[in-house]
């Protein structure tokens, strides 16, 4: 049992947010800037799972939070006091013919928003990308995006945030909520019970089970995904290249850092293991194919990370009807690119009600109150069944 | 039910192309012991060793800390096999017995099914030689890796010249290929005593013994009239060197006064050495810190089971101090039984426990932070200093300043070496932190006034040998890996543009095409 939390600490805030991610972690430092109260609970460490181990991409021209993100990225650096390594623009490489329609369905889709992309041909590819294979059939310059260190970007948020009075907790687990005049007045946790206005719920594979908690139905389903990292190579001109199945990044150190491919769905709420698998090899094929010049860098390390999704694929940022005072926020596997912009968003919803900035009538919960209780099975976005540790034994009896 | 989502990791994974009754990682004492008493009990073994290890590994220092002190001979693979397999008449014993030795081929990684990994057709073995990487099968794996060497650093201590006891072990035992003429040997414990007694049979000088502790941790008799004195009450100061390296030790006293300098192009760090459990954690495997068995070690029962039943582990990757050839073979027959084969028990008692190896290697920390200062670096692959990881300054090449101090991480819990590898890089570069890891988990305690066993063992991920991306890669995979695979999950509706849900485009695919409505 651990020690509850001392007396004088113990008081609630105006706004407490569960999940000390990057997508909570956000919201509550854009609620501190307003001068609210906040709390953030963390039953681990901050930005310990998915928020601190993804590509650092900050590209995400589908969202309604796109044209925020990209206003916000480059000046996150000032407004947090501290680095995130953000670099701007991307590079895609196509291997093939439908490699490069995508891109060009993709510049579109930006030129909407007024953001501007350049095909490149393989010998531009390559000025632009030095590492890139030859057998590249083209790619596209994105003059937007960027990216950024997902590891360094989610300890600033949460020193912003400290910096501003607002207060984390970590190592905190929720043990329930107390209810009042339709309203969650107050969170239960190990360490003591912490009262609170408005909460918000951003504990990513963990939002649905504690919303259903409340009584909320927010389907999703949380999987596995993996990355694989090399040695530091020399930089190329731009950080920000990916491409042949894989998103990913070359860090400001020099690390070749991507993932792709298969994911693995979990069980819900998911034990906190991130195991990796051989897929690491199938995503070494992968990069060495598309950076045939880095062929001889070593594999250092990969990583696993969980993430949740909804059944379409899209965020959910709004508030619930009931109880009217909880805002309800899972970023559907796409969290930390967005985390500047949907931050904001939340503690928008938070003290507003509404987003004053973007249009979020696509994020809200209740286009999913229709979803069966076994959209999971239907869909087949359901765990792997082992093979029974007899029969295996058995099996690769038959092997020996 | 529908069918599975096709572009999850389900059925992506075929049986591997060969597999073993009993798979061997590491064939020092306990591995070959093992090996040989299980293929007498009848299982069909495969036994697998990285040495020879190939040169450019060891000049970063994988597995062990070599130092630049291998001679140029390790650069032929052929002749260093020769050596390896003259190192032990157990691997003559083993290959009698059918047992299947592969040499030179190193264990990157281990799977098995377990929490939150389900889709593996059974215990995985990642290999890799020289040529090649390959998964193999395993119905029980028994890990008998030892253990490497405790890097702790000093001033100039970043330069060749300085190597761990275990590599000159290997080096001089196994290899015959030690480069240094004349060491002082850091530690005067039982593996000081016997490192300093090994290089003076194979004819190499030592011009002293140190101990930072007032009194020899092991008896010297055995030195006793071979010029070797033993310095207590003495650290390394410095190390001086040139462009080969270490050329002198300038020794301080533990109260900081200056003490002799001793000629020397080779200092053995032989404070302490560390079980290998990067397999076993790798693994999912239950780990625990035992202060007298050498830090984080497996959990194991009597005969050497992990906590995942199909997995054993023997020898000093097991915990120090057991008699690694007894363990193996207990372990190997307890391997035999758990597959219904009819085999004796093996149950060799225990050896007492040796002395409190962490306490002496936190005196050995203490002693250094006091006469090396914030300067000396803890990270050579990152260059990360003392100083730099108390302050948690960022990098180098973000000029930024450090923004508050290490202990504040903790915050309800303790501070995470993990966490503090994610802001400084310290443990992030090619050796895989073998040479810092120790060392950042005792600045942590000591930053944070808390026991060494609070502070979580950094983790250790696959693959756990730094290989390169072409020899890892997997150019053989399932064809549907290939057919299925996406960049991301490859939801159709998760890169629909915003504007277009509600309206006849919501149904544009990513090239802008009409999707195929079974694809909804």
């Amino acid at each position: 049992m651990r020690a509850p939390v001392q007396d004088t600490e113990a008081t609630g805030a105006a706004v407490i947010v569960i999940g000390g991610g990057v997508t909570g972690l956000s919201a509550a430092w854009w609620l501190a800037r307003q001068g609210v109260a906040v709390l953030v609970l963390e039953r681990g460490i901050v930005g310990w799972e998915a928020s601190g181990r993804n590509g650092g991409g900050c590209t995400h021209y589908a969202s309604p939070l796109f044209r925020e993100e990209q206003h916000l990225w480059p000046q996150m650096d000032a407004l947090l006091g501290y680095p995130t390594e953000h670099r701007p623009y991307r590079i895609g490489v196509a291997m093939d013919e439908m490699g490069l329609k995508r891109f060009r369905r993709m510049a579109e889709i930006a030129a909407e928003d007024g953001f501007s992309a350049t095909m490149l041909d393989p010998k531009a590819l390559r000025e632009a990308a030095p590492l890139v294979t030859e057998a590249a059939a083209g790619g596209v310059f994105f003059d937007f995006g960027g990216h950024a260190n997902p590891q360094r970007t989610v300890q600033a948020y949460a020193w912003a945030l400290e910096d501003l009075g607002g207060r984390i907790l970590q190592h905190t687990t929720l043990t329930g909520f107390q209810r009042r005049g339709g309203k969650v007045t107050a969170v239960e946790t190990d360490r003591g019970v912490f009262g609170c206005d408005t909460l918000v719920v951003a504990a990513g594979p963990g939002t649905g089970p504690l919303l259903g908690r409340l009584g909320a139905h927010l389907p999703m389903a949380p999987a596995r995904a993996e990355m694989i990292v090399t040695e530091p190579l020399p930089p190329m001109r731009h950080g920000g290249v990916d491409g042949n199945g894989l998103y990913g990044r070359q860090t400001l150190r020099g690390n070749l850092a991507y993932g792709g491919g298969p994911h693995e769905w979990l069980a819900e709420e998911p034990p906190p293991d991130r195991p990796g698998t051989p897929l690491l090899r199938n995503l070494a094929h992968r990069v060495a194919t598309l950076f045939p010049r880095a062929a001889h860098a070593r594999v250092i390390r990969s990583w696993a990370g969980v993430i949740e999704n909804t059944p379409d694929g899209r965020p959910v940022l709004d508030v619930l009807e009931d109880p009217p005072n909880v805002v309800a926020a899972t970023m559907s596997s796409v969290g930390f690119g967005l985390s500047p912009a949907s931050g904001r968003a939340i503690a928008d919803l938070a003290l507003h009600g509404s987003c004053q900035f973007a249009d979020l009538s696509s994020l809200r919960l209740d286009r999913f109150k229709n979803v069966p209780l076994d959209w999971r099975e239907r869909r087949g976005w359901v765990p792997p069944v082992p093979p029974d540790a007899g029969e295996t034994a058995q099996h690769m009896g038959e092997f020996a | 039910m529908t069918a599975t989502d096709p572009r999850s990791v389900t059925g992506k994974f075929p049986p591997p192309a060969e597999t073993f009754q009993l798979a061997v990682v590491g064939a020092g004492p306990a591995g070959l012991a093992a090996a040989i008493a299980a293929a007498e009990a009848g299982l069909r073994v495969l036994l697998i060793d990285e040495n020879p290890v190939e040169s450019a590994q060891m000049g970063l220092d994988v597995p062990l800390l070599y130092g630049g002190r291998a001679t140029a001979a390790t650069g032929r693979p052929a002749r260093m096999l020769e050596q390896v397999i003259a190192s032990d008449p157990g691997f003559a014993e083993a290959f009698d017995l059918g047992v299947d030795v592969r040499l030179g081929t190193a264990c990157w990684g281990a799977f098995a099914n377990g929490p939150n990994r389900q889709a593996l057709p059974g215990l995985l073995l990642g290999l890799a030689d020289a040529e090649r990487s390959w998964l193999c099968g395993a119905q029980r794996l028994l890990l008998a890796p030892g253990a490497r060497d405790l890097v702790l650093g000093f001033p100039g201590s970043d330069q060749p010249g300085v190597v761990g006891a275990q590599a000159v072990a290997a080096l001089l035992g196994r290899y015959d290929a030690f480069a240094g003429r004349r060491a002082v040997v850091l530690g005067s414990g039982t593996l000081g005593i016997e490192t300093a007694l090994l290089l003076l049979e194979r004819g190499i000088a030592v011009a002293a013994v140190i101990e930072a502790r007032d009194v020899p941790q092991a008896p010297t008799d055995a030195l006793d009239g071979r010029g070797v004195p033993v310095l207590c009450g003495m650290l390394p100061g410095e190390a001086i060197g040139g462009p080969d390296g270490v050329t002198a030790l300038r020794l301080v006293a533990t109260d900081g006064s200056p003490g002799p300098l001793l000629e020397a192009d080779t200092v053995v760090l032989a404070v302490g050495t560390v079980p290998n459990v990067e397999l076993a954690q790798v693994l999912g495997c239950a780990l625990a810190f035992d202060a007298l068995r050498g830090g984080w070690v497996p959990v194991l029962d009597a005969d050497g089971a992990t906590s995942l039943s199909m997995v054993f582990i023997a020898g000093d990757g097991a915990g120090l101090g057991d008699d690694a050839a007894a363990a193996g073979r207990r372990a190997a027959l307890a391997a035999a039984r758990s597959l219904g084969l009819a085999v004796a028990e093996a149950a060799p008692p225990r050896l007492p426990a040796p002395a409190d190896a962490i306490a002496y290697r936190m005196d050995w920390m203490r002693g250094l932070i006091a006469t090396g200062g914030a300067g000396t670096l803890v990270c050579q692959c990152e260059e990360v200093s003392r100083g730099d990881l108390l302050e948690l300054r960022p990098p180098r090449y973000l000029d930024a300043p450090p923004p508050r101090p290490v202990a504040s991480l903790g915050n309800g819990g303790p501070v995470h070496p993990d966490q503090v590898k994610r802001l400084t890089r310290a443990g992030m570069g090619p050796c895989q932190g073998r040479r810092c890891r120790e060392q950042v988990a005792m600045l942590l305690a000591l930053a944070t006034d808390t026991p060494l066993e609070t502070i979580p063992l950094a983790s250790y991920r696959a693959p756990v040998r730094p290989l390169p991306l072409g020899l890892l890669a997997d150019t053989e995979e399932l064809a549907e890996m290939a057919a299925h695979w996406e960049v991301w999950f490859g939801i159709q509706g998760q890169w629909v543009p915003w504007r277009d849900i509600g309206t006849p485009r919501e149904h544009l695919d990513r090239y802008g095409e009409p999707v195929d409505p079974g694809h909804l």
